[in-house]
């Protein structure tokens, strides 16, 4: 016996399984929102129990600006990748820096808030379990946009070079998926470290 | 790779240097290799960790025992746990799935093949870590080696005061690196079995061995990574002053239990799930009936997953955690064993009345019902709190969860190694050393672990390094340490046979079973392509149909 005999000669099958990029990265967020979970837990569990100060109202101030940055910078990724479905590169590309720009804008906001943290009010990550639970919730999130950044840099690299073509929209909207993945974790990181938090 | 594939056998073979085969190996991203790879790792580690566990029953024989000193001890159980855990039995089960899905489903090769080969290599470094800290980890400090912190690692024994130079480092290092590697793999797999099977074989038509190890994947991406996020907990403890598990400044120790056996308690079901596989598939093959009740094993396998999320805290009985805690969790625990229930007599009912061959396959798939059951049972007595409270961290519970995992898993994984030996070698072993080392195995674990439940009820701890003569525990003591030996022999049998059969084998043809995945259609071992042709498949048992063209199974599903 041998493989070729498998076959059902004649049969006509209407076969289609789902793409398995989109798949595999729906995954990948699965197991990331499992990790944030867990630092989530943590911070929200030590919420109140630092034994000394600083505690968050004395110190932190919302970052409205640069969190419409990122947030926006969903918007600006989701109408890149249907831009370029339609084959319209160069709109792609220009979508494609402005999502570069905000996600670089808000890691800017971050680095600013996190030089005043550290230079001018002496809070660092060993002051006590708040400084321990923020800077390693922030700075989780933190290094989450700098990794999706490097790879929509990556393909903003691809696109000025002109290898990017309508035929790989499949590919940078599973990318997309990454970065609303990371917006919808600075929502979650925003809501418990500056609004229930404070 | 292809144009190997399609030369003569035989006429290249020899010509080709040592050397430019094993960069075949190293550098291969072909899912069998990979697989075999994986499989031969966890044998290296099953060996060291084996004999660990030997020094350790050793040690306990009688009485003030001084064979090995309470730090070496300690290293020895810490080392043995997190070895057979992490890089024997995780590695062998990926290696069988990788091995086996792309076959099974009909697929060319996993989803992401690079992927592939990079979680293997995490996978192994991680085992390479964990193991350099016998030269590595004691750093300027005149500390000890190896790690020593117990495979759950408590908090606050881990922090810098009282575990000082690197060999806690290494040990969370080595869990961070081939914890990348698991979670790589597990997003493979489930790729692989969503997107990549062979037209015709939609969800309800895959083998149970495929759907055992999606539900198995997804516990791994679920639970592997909180555990990757209290890893960079401790090490942001350890190397940047944080205080997560720092009690003296406001910290938690609990919650590092906490977050461990999220953890730690799917993955009991990560190692199980495959187990179960290989049964499934084992026993319908040599009791000669389809698998009984399909759609059941599914739905209950689905709950298990389901479940396994929400009972970890029935690890924590003793530490006190209030009595509204510790009902839920004792409730969710005793719910998991009716699915497990489901699944013993699914598999009993498929024997029942069928023509069973007991080949060694069937052999160890047969001890592993009745030995699963009874630590099933175990189990179900440890879920009721106060029990806990009386018999936690004795050596009850280290007979419990041995029985599990030797008992259940490691039976079943010895019977899929005869099962698919053939497939992967193109070799028969050898039938007589396999009941030979059945016999002498299964004689050694019920020595071993039948006997260690006594001296637990008697209320020896576990983890401790020697003990009092007089108490009642020293005959017991005595028959479980004798019953290592039975093991041992048992397991050099194995690897005697597994080496003999592949050298001096007479060649197993593609079906040696006459069994009905599509793994047995192709050649052993397979090509590397697979199959020559994409199967098409109408039914559960694509090769029956071929079989029996008059009476195919499309008929009756």
């Amino acid at each position: 016996m041998n493989a070729t005999s498998m076959t059902v000669s004649g049969a006509r099958l209407e076969w289609n399984l789902p793409d398995r990029g989109r798949v595999a990265m729906q995954c990948l967020i699965a197991a990331e929102a499992a990790i944030f979970t867990i630092f989530v837990v943590a911070y929200v569990f030590y919420l109140g129990k630092s034994l000394t100060g600083p505690m968050p109202k004395d110190v932190l101030s919302v970052p409205i600006v640069y969190t419409v940055c990122l947030l926006s910078s969903s918007l600006t990724i989701h109408f890149a990748a249907k831009h370029l479905r339609r084959g319209g590169v160069l709109s792609f590309g220009v979508l494609w820096l402005a999502t570069i720009t905000l996600g670089a804008a808000f890691l800017y906001g971050t680095g600013t808030e996190w030089y005043r943290l550290i230079y001018k009010e002496g809070f660092t990550i060993g002051t006590n379990l708040f400084g321990t639970t923020y800077y390693s919730l922030v700075g989780l999130h933190g290094f989450h946009v700098v990794v999706g950044l490097l790879s929509l840099s990556t393909v903003m690299v691809f696109t000025l070079t002109g290898r990017v073509r309508s035929e790989h929209a499949e590919r940078i909207e599973v990318l997309s998926l990454y970065w609303h993945f990371v917006d919808v974790v600075w929502v979650v990181v925003f809501t418990v470290v500056y609004v229930i938090g404070r | 790779m292809s144009t190997d594939a399609l030369a003569l056998p035989g006429t290249e073979l020899a010509s080709r240097p040592l050397v430019s085969k094993l960069h075949d190996w190293v550098a291969t991203v072909d899912h069998k290799k990979l697989g075999i790879l994986y499989i031969i790792y966890a044998l290296v580690f099953l060996l060291i960790a084996g004999v660990e566990a030997m020094i350790i029953r050793i040690q306990l024989i009688r009485p003030h025992n001084d064979f090995i000193s309470p730090q070496v001890f300690n290293r020895m159980f810490t080392m043995h746990g997190t070895t057979m855990i992490f890089f024997v039995v995780m590695p062998v089960l990926f290696g069988f799935a990788n091995y086996l899905i792309p076959l099974m489903i009909g697929a060319r090769d996993m989803a992401f093949p690079r992927l592939n080969a990079f979680s293997f290599w995490m996978t192994a470094f991680g085992g390479l870590l964990l193991y350099f800290s016998l030269v590595g980890a004691n750093g300027l400090y005149g500390a000890g080696n190896a790690p020593d912190v117990g495979w759950f690692a408590y908090a606050p024994l881990t922090s810098q005061t009282f575990s000082i130079g690197h060999s806690t480092d290494f040990w969370i290092l080595a869990l961070l690196v081939s914890g990348f590697g698991s979670i790589g793999t597990a997003i493979n797999i489930v790729a692989t079995i969503l997107c990549m099977r062979c037209p015709g074989m939609t969800l309800a038509k895959m083998p149970l061995f495929a759907w055992l190890n999606l539900i198995m994947a997804g516990l791994v991406i679920l639970a592997v990574s909180p555990l990757t996020a209290a890893q960079i907990m401790l090490l942001i403890d350890r190397y940047l002053g944080g205080h997560f598990f720092d009690t003296q400044a406001g910290g938690s120790a609990v919650i590092w239990m906490h977050f461990f056996w999220i953890f730690g308690h799917p993955e009991v079901y990560v190692l199980v799930l495959p187990a179960f596989a290989f049964v499934s598939e084992v026993i319908p093959v040599f009791s000669r009936k389809p698998i009984f009740g399909y759609s059941v094993m599914v739905a209950a396998t689905v709950a298990i997953g389901f479940i396994s999320m929400s009972v970890w805290a029935h690890h924590m009985f003793t530490v006190g955690m209030g009595a509204n805690v510790n009902t839920f969790f004792v409730i969710s625990t005793m719910a998991i064993a009716v699915p497990t229930g489901i699944k013993i007599f699914n598999w009993l009912a498929t024997m029942w009345g069928g023509k069973i061959e007991f080949k060694t396959p069937m052999l160890f798939c047969t001890a592993f019902l009745f030995q699963f059951l009874a630590a099933g049972l175990t189990g179900v007595m440890l879920s009721v709190a106060p029990f806990t409270w009386q018999l936690g961290n004795s050596y009850f519970v280290v007979a419990h969860f041995h029985y599990v995992i030797v008992g259940g898993i490691l039976f079943a994984l010895f019977g899929a190694f005869y099962y698919w030996f053939p497939k992967m070698s193109g070799k028969m072993y050898s039938e007589t050393l396999g009941k030979l080392h059945f016999w002498v195995f299964i004689v050694g674990f019920h020595l071993t672990f039948d006997f260690m439940h006594i001296p637990g009820l008697l209320g020896m701890p576990r983890r401790i390094y020697t003990y009092e003569p007089g108490r009642g525990w020293d005959t017991w003591n005595f028959i479980v340490t004798i019953g290592v030996f039975f093991q041992a022999v048992g397991i050099l049998v194995f690897l005697g046979n597994l080496i003999w059969s592949y050298l001096r084998g007479k060649a197993a043809g593609s079906d040696p079973w006459d069994a009905w995945t599509l793994e047995w259609s192709t050649n052993s071992p397979p090509p590397a392509y697979n199959f020559a042709s994409r199967p098409v498949v109408k039914s559960r048992r694509p090769l029956w149909d071929l079989k029996h063209p008059a009476d195919p199974d499309w008929n009756y599903e």
